[in-house]
Formats: structure tokens, C-alpha cells, sequence
């Protein structure tokens, strides 16, 4: 009960603010320090013996797509504790992940489309995981559009959290239907059944880049959400500002 | 009179005396018809393959014509606050609503499919086959717009968001309907099984849609 109650009592914005102030340089320093084991593993890692170097491009493309599916599943469950509990700081999780999620969903696009170029010879291919990550692209932006086309924070805040589930119970749909409809993309080959396809000297690399990557969303997504809470607070002030002023 | 069938008959009666939204929503399908082979050339060996997927592009953008009015003119007048605080559940109550649009927009695309299928040298089979598919499509199209109509239903000019929301979401119905509709004329996967995999999918918006937009507005009301 009293880890409960504390947990309660962390969750109000400014216990948050104060304690992620504290978190803040131990996960900044923490994900540089995973990013530079990442960065040398992987610089060092041997060429694969058909795809050359352009196989280091998946240390990137792998993580980012993992994240730009990651953030949405942390949206969604934001989602939850905005229309369940009417959390406030739900919707700060909700309204920070976005951009981020989207920006990992485009880098994993981009650099999926770099590395297509030597390998299927085209940029772009209608292969069903492709466009499947491009919906979710899409998505993220109607998110984002969304929460910028209504004016109130709480209307703004439940509208979204019902797209955003909406969108939860959709995605694995789009995804099957886009399978269905077309496939040339590899099939799962880091986790499987039967232990994973790729060599240890690849894997380990990409084992410190998903978590070196994973590091940098929590850190991103935790800034964002302390910009947030204090972007919140400073509309509240100008227009306690704004009140007084008429009221004299 | 139940009060559903009620509310089925005035949303009927408004569509057919007020501005006829269904004959605007036909005329566009038949637009963007008529655009196809200026833009692809007039070979009718081309166009009779494309025709069972351009008809389907052509009723999917029709669709979204009059979603945005779907609800938002019942708010204006206050008649979506009767709904919110009546008794009867609003999902059931949205439901109505939906398959009331649905016959009023989406059965007279369906109507117009073969009529256009003509126009797109489409052979009888393929055109009795997008009208098939088309009619156990369309309501996907409206339940899933009902949710769009839903979340933008305060908003000014929402209807532009609306089809950049929902458009997403129907790529599923989209994929399903023109495999079935091509699957009936040459295909390699029989008509049967993208055609139920269509129906599961209008089944499942037919709950999804009325739940999650009842939802949206009830957040709204406080």
C-alpha cells in the first residue's frame, strides 16, 4: 500500500519534473556510453560476405524501427491513462512520444531506402513491411495533426487517446493485409523460433545499438515530457497573467 | 415506433429532402471515372484491367464525401446532446446513424458500380464482382468513417483531417476489395477467400466503429 501511494505521489508533475531533473544526466551519460560501445562494436564488426559494408546500415535501421513501433505501444498505453484514469501526466507521455516516434519511423524509412538502393537496385519497393511502415508514418502524422487542429488540452488530450488505440487495434491489420497483398522484405530472422539467423558477430553489435537506441528514446522521451509539463505550466501563468489584467 | 427506427427514418428523411448528399457522392464516383482514362490513355485492354481497382479507389474517395456532415450537423443543432444524454446507448444509437448514412451514400455507389464498370470495358463477371464486393465493403467505409466523424466532430474545418485519419485505416478494406473483385477474373487465390476476409472486416468495424466513436463524443460532453 505504501509503495502504491508512493507511486501515486511520484506521479504528480512536479514530483516527475523534479525527479527526472536528478535521472536526466545519468540517462544522458548512460546512453553515451551505450552508443559509443555500440559504435565501436559495430564499426568493428566484419562485412557481411554478400551485402559488403551496406550491412551496417541495419545497426541503424533495425533499432529505429523497433522504436517507431515502441513508441506507438507507449502511446497507446499513455492512451489508456488518459480515458481510464484521466492521468495527467498520461497525455504529457502521449503528446512527447509522438514527434519522436515519428522521426524514428522516417530514419528507419530513409535508411531501410539507402540501403535498398545497393541491394534490390531500387529505393523504394511496394513490399509489404515497407508500406506497412509507411502507414504507420502516415499515422504518426494524423496523430500529430490531429492534437495541432484542436484547441483544448483536454478535449485535444482524449481525442487523441481514442486514434491512438484506434490505431493499436489497426496496425496489426494494416500489417497483415499488406502482407497478404505483397512481400519481398527478408522474414523475422533476430528473434524466431529455433534461435536467431544472424551470426554472433552481427548480432552482438546490433544487441548494443537496439539498446544503446532504446536508451536514447527514453532520454528524448523524457526531456520532451519535462518541456512539456513546463510548456503547460507556462500557458497556465500567462493566462492567469492574462485574467488578472482584465480583471484591473 | 421504437426510438431507434425513429432515429433510422429521420436521418433517412433528412438525407433524401436535404441537398441530396447521395446524388453529389454518385456524381463524384462518376468524375473520378470519367478522369481515368485521361490519365492512363483510353487502351481498353488497359483500362479493363485496372477498372475493378479504380472503381474501388473512386467509391473509397466517394465515401468520404459526406462523413464529415455525418454527425457534425447534429451537433450544430444540438441534436447529438439528446443523443449523449437520452436513454438509449449511444453506441446503438451511432450504429443507426452510421447505417442510415450507409443506405443513403454507400448503396448508391454500390448502384452505380456496374453502370460504371461499362465505362471501364469491364466484363459482366468482374463488374457483378466489384458490385459484390463493393456492397459488403462499403459498410467498413462508413463504420470506420463514423469514427472519423467522431473525433473531428467539434472541429471548424475537420474534414480534411477526417480523410487524412481514416484514409489509413481503410487500406485493409481497400486490399481485400480489389483482390476479391480482380480474384473473380483472373487471379491466382479464388474470390471466396478475400471476399470473407472483406466481411470479417466490415463485421468487425460494424462493433469497432459505433464503440469507439461513442467513446469520443462521450469524452467530449465534459
Amino acid at each position: 500500500m505504501r509503495t502504491l501511494m508512493s507511486l501515486i505521489d511520484l506521479a504528480t508533475p512536479s514530483r516527475f519534473v523534479a525527479l527526472s531533473a536528478r535521472l536526466m544526466p545519468a540517462l544522458v551519460a548512460l546512453t553515451a556510453v551505450a552508443f559509443l560501445i555500440g559504435g565501436i562494436q559495430a564499426y568493428l564488426a566484419p562485412d557481411d560476405y554478400q551485402q559488403g559494408a551496406t550491412v551496417k546500415i541495419m545497426f541503424i535501421h533495425v533499432p529505429t524501427a523497433w522504436l517507431g513501433i515502441f513508441a506507438w505501444v507507449v502511446m497507446s498505453a499513455a492512451a489508456l491513462g488518459t480515458l481510464v484514469w484521466r492521468h495527467p501526466l498520461a497525455d504529457v507521455a502521449a503528446k512527447a512520444a509522438a514527434p519522436i516516434g515519428a522521426a524514428f519511423t522516417l530514419i528507419c524509412l530513409l535508411t531501410g531506402s539507402l540501403w535498398g538502393r545497393p541491394m534490390w537496385g531500387t529505393y523504394w519497393v511496394w513490399d509489404a513491411r515497407l508500406t506497412s511502415v509507411l502507414v504507420l508514418f502516415l499515422l504518426y502524422l494524423g496523430v500529430i495533426a490531429l492534437r495541432h487542429t484542436i484547441d483544448d488540452p483536454t478535449l485535444a488530450a482524449r481525442t487523441v487517446a481514442v486514434f491512438t488505440l484506434v490505431g493499436a487495434i489497426n496496425i496489426p491489420i494494416i500489417k497483415f493485409s499488406v502482407e497478404w497483398w505483397n512481400t519481398l522484405h527478408q522474414g523475422p530472422s533476430v528473434f524466431r523460433l529455433g534461435g536467431s539467423a544472424i551470426d554472433p558477430s552481427i548480432l552482438l553489435p546490433l544487441m548494443s545499438m537496439l539498446a544503446a537506441f532504446t536508451l536514447l528514446f527514453l532520454t528524448l522521451h523524457l526531456a520532451a515530457m519535462r518541456n512539456e509539463i513546463l510548456r503547460r505550466r507556462l500557458r497556465t501563468m500567462l493566462l492567469m497573467k492574462a485574467d488578472a489584467a482584465a480583471r484591473a | 415506433m421504437s426510438p431507434l427506427s425513429a432515429l433510422l427514418l429521420r436521418d433517412l428523411r433528412l438525407a433524401v429532402r436535404l441537398g441530396g448528399g447521395a446524388l453529389i457522392g454518385v456524381l463524384f464516383f462518376l468524375i473520378v471515372v470519367t478522369l481515368v482514362p485521361f490519365a492512363v490513355g483510353p487502351d481498353l485492354a488497359l483500362l479493363t484491367r485496372i477498372g475493378p481497382a479504380m472503381l474501388w479507389l473512386g467509391a473509397l474517395l466517394a465515401s468520404l464525401l459526406g462523413l464529415d456532415r455525418l454527425l457534425a450537423s447534429d451537433h450544430e443543432d444540438g441534436s447529438l446532446d439528446l443523443l449523449l444524454t437520452g436513454r438509449m446507448p449511444l453506441e446503438l444509437a451511432l450504429a443507426v446513424k452510421a447505417f442510415a448514412h450507409w443506405l443513403t451514400t454507400g448503396v448508391p455507389l454500390v448502384l452505380a458500380a456496374p453502370v460504371l464498370g461499362v465505362l471501364l470495358n469491364l466484363d459482366p463477371s468482374s463488374t457483378a464482382a466489384v458490385a459484390i464486393t463493393l456492397l459488403v465493403g462499403t459498410p467498413a467505409l462508413t463504420f470506420i468513417g463514423l469514427i472519423g466523424a467522431a473525433l473531428t466532430v467539434a472541429l471548424r474545418r475537420g474534414g480534411l483531417l477526417l480523410a487524412v485519419l481514416i484514409l489509413p485505416l481503410n487500406i485493409p478494406v481497400l486490399i481485400f476489395g480489389v483482390a476479391a473483385s480482380s480474384a473473380a477474373t483472373a487471379g491466382t487465390v479464388p474470390f471466396r477467400g478475400p471476399l470473407l476476409i472483406l466481411c470479417a472486416l466490415s463485421l468487425m468495424s460494424l462493433v469497432l466503429g459505433p464503440v469507439a466513436a461513442a467513446i469520443t463524443l462521450r469524452q467530449g460532453l465534459d
